[in-house]
């Protein structure tokens, strides 16, 4: 694609894009995505390790298949594996791959950093993960409340792995939704209004702003644990006045924008499989969207509902008892706009469908549980309880993984070129659906009756063994459901049928260009007409309500054989992101082993940033006067 | 008489017409509001709470503070003017003006220096109470932020007697100039809200001691 | 789609960059000033805010152009900053504590 090299900074710039270090030097969002994906999905096996060893370690009483240490490292790292390094990644991934495409451009603002973005987020899973290789993961909980994270009660490295890696990963998370911010406002195709983007686009942009606002107050709060841990500060220390408030306060300032951080992308994928399947548009559109701006602000007035019982004061309470129940006003909303949809439309149910609809089933559990939650009289005899288990998992399983899932298996044809199996996909979410059900469920109830969070091990008395048990064997389903969604993934991509690039008679624009996409996406970026802009040249709905497929519809412009992809011009492979991203990685890691690591660290994230900032653009010869040109992005 | 400013190199079109980078740089601006923000946070929210001294009142210098607030604000004027000497092509007193920037920015933090180890000489240090904890990271990320901000005052100069910083391509001292200021501004809320609401505090404690 | 332009329709001039400057100056000289007058103590607070708010304002809407750029910028930076304001409105009220007494 680009035709020479220019050397004007140290090194030239890369211009190939095949091979290892083709993905190695990558600034192509597809790409990106798609590394997004497949480390997460690996994280998330892991993750789901962890989960089962807990539920082995739960599944009878007083039995000892971990150390109790090992179990709380177990529940912590399982938390935080899967909230950090697997389900927002995997939503990054989908920006990625599906954002540039449903609005028309042929990639995001600032490649360069969307790359960099990837590697910060390997490079800080890894180091937040290191610790098992030491026997020191972090074992004080995700929230990791102060002051139990202090030096003193937790003597070991773990706590240093999880500040250090929080850290990291909070770069990799804010640049890349800075990065979604700028491109959604500023590269929208022409005629793409704001009330025109598809549903998800919209969620994308209300996420990346919670990621923005949300990352710098944790990362006060964890730099203010590194520094009483380091350096002998009193942030948390009683005795020096330290109150262990304000560190749960600052956790859940950016704790409850990040339940809709998680939420979000999945309501944005379900938004757009759901009318494909129905062959309908989305119900009440400019509604889902206000919907989720609300969600979005709204998230702000409610984090101290986690804070319930620890003596707020009746105030307190009351205000975010009432903010709480407030807010599931304009979820509730969306739900019915998705039963709307679905309402007499012509309804295939495919495996993504299938796990679109069973995300409205079990989200709508999980809100339930959420609504007793806000209450806070109820809430004093949930807090802390597997009643609380029961309602995460319901919202982040039975919710986001589901919608991800969902994702997989609607938009693997896009990006790969073939279909999924669709016979084996529905078992395989059959299976996943009932597995779920079973592991999660008798969690409501075991939580009622009193079984408490994060406990190692129950006495046979408390009538609690019964269901741990089940719940154990249901876990033990859902992940071998897990397994085979794996294998069809794979096989799949070896051998699954051939996809044309509209296997599902789309509305959106990503399925208007080849499967898999081009490297270029479009040949010529389209000018968009009306939301749903690809349904809309492929059929019109007449007075009769009748719809009919346009004669020679379907397409964007005639003869867009004519188009010279050779001279679209696209961003150049780049090795600069990720040098500073393995800089940024070591000043994090040099932190918790060895602080000559971090200046070493430093000094090449500097070369990485110098390097970056002022690396040479490969232009065509022939097309631009300007040759010494410094792009800063 | 104002030159003409030249239009800016065509970058790729934008939905908006407004340059990338620089909605870049006011979002992520936006944003260091919260990092701030949660830093003053912890400040307010433990003044008055140390357990022993020293306090506030016994180590705060305000008139030298208030030299060094000073000092900053006048880096924000010379920046503004190395930006619009850019603008206008002017690539001499550019340099000039950027590099008036950085020597102030210098002299602020010089100055923090100075603060930071007459405190410690006094017995305040990060580990001594709350305040000493809150004060010293508090201030101490703002100056990490100016140091980083001088950093790329020097890289511009550097850059400039290069031959690489083109009037048409102001953008970049336009976006360093905001980094510039808004490390400014966090000053004016830090020197408002920690220094000079002690004052009274400084006063009483002369008076007691019969000044 | 519109393309990039410096298109702004008024640039203060340099020497309205420095009577902004010489504002600055002197509302932080006030502002030294009111904190060593006991008569404006009970009201020193708040005299303080506003005049700081002032100085934000100025370096805001000046220095930093916003005032003459297009309103989006504003609206990404106003977006943070009240948010801000919110939070540690909403924090300082959770912790019941007077701060400036």
């Amino acid at each position: 694609m680009a035709t020479g090299t220019r050397t004007g900074g140290i090194l030239a710039r890369p211009t190939s894009m095949e091979g290892v270090w083709g993905w190695v030097t990558t600034v192509d969002a597809k790409r990106i995505g798609m590394m997004y994906i497949t480390t997460s999905i690996l994280f998330f096996l892991w993750g789901g390790i962890q989960a089962l060893v807990v539920r082995t370690q739960l599944s009878y009483p007083g039995a000892e298949f971990v150390s109790p240490d090992t179990y709380n490292s177990m529940f912590t790292m399982h938390a935080l594996t899967m909230i950090f390094l697997a389900i927002m990644p995997m939503s990054v991934g989908f920006f990625n791959l599906i954002v540039p495409l449903q609005i028309g451009a042929r990639d995001v603002a600032f490649p360069r950093m969307n790359a960099l973005s990837y590697w910060v987020y390997l490079f800080g899973g890894l180091l937040l993960s290191m610790g098992w290789l030491f026997g020191e993961a972090a074992s004080s909980g995700w929230f990791a409340y102060a002051p139990l994270t202090e030096s003193a009660y937790a003597a070991d490295r773990g706590m240093d792995f999880y500040v250090l890696g929080l850290l990291v990963l909070g770069v990799s998370s804010m640049a890349g939704a800075f990065n979604f911010i700028v491109t959604i406002i500023n590269l929208r195709a022409p005629g793409l209004t704001w009330f025109k983007l598809p549903v998800f686009v919209w969620m994308t942009f209300i996420t990346s702003i919670l990621l923005v606002t949300a990352f710098p107050v944790i990362t006060v709060a964890l730099i203010e644990l590194m520094f009483d841990r380091y350096l002998g500060a009193n942030f948390f220390v009683a005795a020096q006045g330290g109150d262990p408030l304000l560190w749960q306060h600052l956790f859940w300032v950016f704790g409850h924008p990040e339940v809709y951080i998680l939420i979000l992308p999945a309501m944005g994928i379900v938004s757009e499989v759901l009318p494909t399947f129905a062959r309908k548009p989305l119900f009440g559109y400019p509604v889902i969207v206000f919907s989720g701006i609300i969600i979005g602000v709204m998230g702000w007035m409610v984090w101290s509902h986690h804070m319930f019982t620890v003596g707020l004061g009746t105030v307190a309470v009351g205000v975010f008892t009432v903010t709480t129940m407030l807010i599931a006003v304009p979820t509730g909303v969306k739900v019915f706009s998705w039963m709307a949809t679905m309402w007499k439309g012509s309804i295939a149910l495919t495996t993504a469908n299938l796990y679109a609809i069973g995300f409205i089933a079990l989200f709508v559990i999980g809100g339930l549980s959420g609504v007793s939650h806000s209450m806070s009289s109820s809430d004093f005899q949930q807090q802390d309880t597997y009643y609380v288990v029961a309602h995460i998992h319901y919202v982040l399983f039975g919710g986001s993984i589901m919608a991800l899932f969902s994702g997989l298996y609607y938009w693997f044809p896009k990006f790969t070129g073939r279909m999924m199996n669709e016979r084996y996909g529905k078992i395989q979410f059959f299976l996943l659906f009932i597995g779920m059900n079973i592991a999660f469920g008798p969690m409501h109830w075991v939580g009622m009756d009193g079984m408490p969070r994060r406990i190692y091990t129950y006495t046979s008395n408390m009538g609690w063994d019964f269901w741990n048990m089940v719940s154990t064997l249901g876990a033990f389903l859902l992940g071998f459901s897990i397994l085979l969604l794996l294998h069809n993934l794979v096989r799949s991509f070896k051998k699954g049928e051939i996809a044309d690039a509209d296997p599902w008679d789309g509305r959106t624009l990503e399925w208007s260009i080849p499967s898999p996409v081009p490297h270029y996406n479009f040949a010529r970026i389209p000018n968009v007409v009306s939301r749903d802009d690809w349904w809309a040249r492929k059929y019109v709905t007449g007075e009769d309500g009748v719809t009919h497929p346009i004669p020679q519809g379907g397409a964007y412009a005639e003869n867009e054989e004519d188009v010279d992809v050779h001279s679209i011009h696209l961003p150049d492979p780049s090795y600069w992101p990720l040098v500073t991203a393995i800089g940024l990685a070591l000043m994090g890691g040099g932190v918790v082993f060895h602080l000559a690591i971090s200046i070493v660290g430093a000094l090449i994230m500097l070369v990485g940033i110098y390097g970056w900032a002022f690396e040479p653009v490969n232009e065509p010869d022939e097309e631009h006067e300007e040759h010494e040109e410094q792009v800063i992005n | 008489m104002e030159a003409t400013i030249a239009p800016q190199h065509d970058e790729h079109a934008t939905t908006t017409g407004l340059d990338h980078r620089k909605m870049l740089m006011w979002t992520f601006l936006g944003s260091d509001c919260l990092f701030f923000g949660s830093l003053i946070a912890t400040y307010l929210i433990y003044r008055g709470q140390s357990i022993q001294g020293p306090f506030p009142y016994e180590v705060f210098d305000i008139p030298y503070t208030s030299v060094s607030a000073f000092v900053l604000l006048m880096s924000s004027l010379t920046m503004v003017l190395a930006l619009s000497a850019i603008q206008r092509g002017d690539q001499r007193n550019f340099r000039i003006w950027v590099i008036a920037t950085a020597v102030l920015g210098s002299v602020f933090l010089g100055g923090q220096v100075y603060e930071f180890t007459l405190f410690v000489s006094e017995g305040l240090t990060v580990k001594t109470n709350l305040f000493g904890t809150t004060f010293f990271v508090l201030t101490g990320f703002h100056g990490v932020h100016v140091t980083i901000g001088v950093f790329m005052l020097l890289s511009l100069v550097g850059a400039s007697f290069a031959g690489k910083v083109k009037q048409h391509q102001s953008i970049n001292v336009e976006l360093i100039g905001l980094y510039w200021h808004f490390v400014d501004i966090v000053w004016i809320v830090i020197f408002t809200v920690v220094y000079l609401v002690e004052a009274p505090a400084i006063e009483a404690a002369k008076a007691a001691v019969g000044h | 789609m519109s393309h990039v332009s410096e298109h702004d329709s008024s640039h203060p001039s340099p020497s309205r960059y420095v009577g902004i400057a010489l504002i600055l100056a002197v509302i932080t000289g006030i502002e030294v000033w009111i904190v060593y007058q006991s008569f404006l103590r009970d009201i020193m607070v708040p005299l303080l805010l506003v005049l700081s708010i002032g100085k934000f304002v100025l370096v805001v809407m000046y220095f930093m152009h916003l005032k003459f750029d297009h309103k989006l910028f504003s609206i990404l930076f106003v977006g943070g900053f009240v948010l801000t304001i919110g939070v540690l409105t909403a924090l300082f009220a959770l912790f019941g504590r007077v701060y400036f007494a």
